[in-house]
C-alpha cells in the first residue's frame, strides 16, 4: 500500500487526466449522438485541465522551482471559460441540426459529401 | 503499520471515481446517462482541484461546469432525446478501431508522464509538516486577471505577466459567443404550422408539401 502511506506526486495527477483526455478521444470517436460528441470534448478539456492545475502545485514534485504557479490555474480559468461557451455554440448548432434534419445522428449528416 | 498519508487517500478516492465514470460515459449508450456520469465525474475533477491546492478552481468548476455547462447539456439531451436517439448503437468495428487507437494513445501519454523522475513527488521523509502547504488562491487569481501578480513581486518581468487583455478578450468573446447561440437557436416559425394556419393558395401548398417529402 504504498499509495496510500506515501504522498502521491505529479504522476498521478498526469495519469488521472491521461485517462480523462483518452477517454474524451474514444468518446469523440464513438458517439453517433452529437451530444454525446459534446460530452466528449468535455472530458477532453477537463483532462487538460488536470494538467495544468497540477504542474502549478509545486508540493506535488520534487523539482519546486519548475512549477509554473499560478499561471496552470489562470489558464484553467480561462480554459473553463471557453468550454462554457463552446458548449452554448455547438449545443445551439446540434439544435439547430435537429430542427432541420429530425435526427442527432451525426452519421447522417452528408449533406456535403461528394 | 504506517500511517495513512490522507491527501494520498482523497486523491485515490477522486481519481478512481473520475476515471470509472469517465469510463463509465463512453461504455454507456443512453445519452441520458451519460450525462449524469458526466457530473459525477467532474464534481470528481473539482475534488482533485481542491487536493492540488487550487481552492478557487475548484469551487470554479462546480460553479461554471457542473451547475452551468452541464445544465445546458442535460437541456441539449432533453430536447433531442426522443424514440431512437435515446439508444444510438456503434458498430462493433468502430469499437474495436477505437478502442486499439484510444489504448496506444495511453499507453505513450503515459509512458511520458511516468518517465520523469521529479514527477513522482517527494517521500514523506521530506515532507516538513501534515500542515496545508497551499495559500488561498483567490486574491492572487484576482489581481492577476487585473494586470497585477502579486506572487512575482520582485521579480523583473513582474509588469509583464498579468492577464488583463486576455480577461477582456475572453469576456467580450463570451458576450459575443452567447449572442450568437441565442441566434443559432432561436425558434423557427414552424412551417408546417403556418401552413395549417393562414389558407394559403393551391400552389404553395403543393411547394409545400415537396418540400416537406424531400425532407422526409
Amino acid at each position: 500500500m504504498d499509495l496510500l502511506t506515501q504522498p502521491v506526486g505529479l504522476a498521478h495527477y498526469l495519469a488521472v487526466g491521461t485517462i480523462l483526455f483518452v477517454c474524451g478521444v474514444v468518446c469523440m470517436a464513438v458517439k453517433r449522438n452529437a451530444v454525446g460528441i459534446l460530452m466528449g470534448i468535455e472530458l477532453v478539456l477537463n483532462g487538460a485541465n488536470i494538467n495544468f492545475v497540477a504542474f502549478g502545485a509545486p508540493f506535488l514534485r520534487s523539482d519546486k522551482q519548475f512549477a509554473i504557479g499560478l499561471d496552470g490555474q489562470l489558464i484553467a480559468i480561462f480554459v473553463i471559460v471557453l468550454a462554457a461557451a463552446e458548449a452554448a455554440v455547438a449545443l445551439a448548432i446540434a439544435l439547430a441540426y435537429y430542427n432541420n434534419h429530425a435526427t442527432i445522428d451525426v452519421d447522417r449528416a452528408d449533406e456535403l459529401k461528394g | 503499520m504506517e500511517a495513512i498519508h490522507w491527501h494520498s487517500f482523497f486523491f485515490l478516492l477522486f481519481a478512481l471515481v473520475a476515471c470509472v465514470f469517465a469510463v463509465a460515459v463512453v461504455v454507456s449508450s443512453n445519452i441520458v446517462r451519460m450525462a449524469f456520469y458526466l457530473v459525477i465525474s467532474l464534481s470528481a475533477v473539482a475534488g482533485l482541484f481542491f487536493l492540488a491546492g487550487a481552492d478557487f478552481l475548484g469551487a470554479m468548476q462546480l460553479m461554471v461546469y457542473v451547475g452551468g455547462t452541464l445544465v445546458l447539456l442535460v437541456f441539449g439531451v432533453m430536447l433531442t432525446a426522443r424514440g431512437p436517439f435515446v439508444n444510438m448503437q456503434t458498430s462493433g468495428g468502430q469499437w474495436v478501431m477505437a478502442v486499439i487507437v484510444g489504448g496506444a494513445l495511453l499507453a505513450v501519454l503515459l509512458q511520458t508522464v511516468w518517465g520523469v523522475d521529479a514527477w513522482w513527488g517527494r517521500k514523506i521523509e521530506h515532507v516538513n509538516s501534515q500542515l496545508a502547504e497551499t495559500p488561498p488562491t483567490a486574491t492572487p487569481l484576482g489581481m492577476a486577471l487585473m494586470g497585477i501578480r502579486t506572487d512575482r513581486v520582485g521579480s523583473p518581468a513582474a509588469g509583464e505577466c498579468g492577464y488583463l487583455l486576455v480577461f477582456e478578450i475572453i469576456s467580450v468573446h463570451l458576450l459575443v459567443v452567447l449572442v450568437g447561440a441565442a441566434y443559432l437557436a432561436r425558434a423557427k416559425r414552424n412551417p408546417r404550422k403556418v401552413a395549417a394556419a393562414e389558407p394559403s393558395p393551391p400552389d404553395s401548398i403543393a411547394l409545400q408539401s415537396l418540400t416537406l417529402n424531400r425532407d422526409n
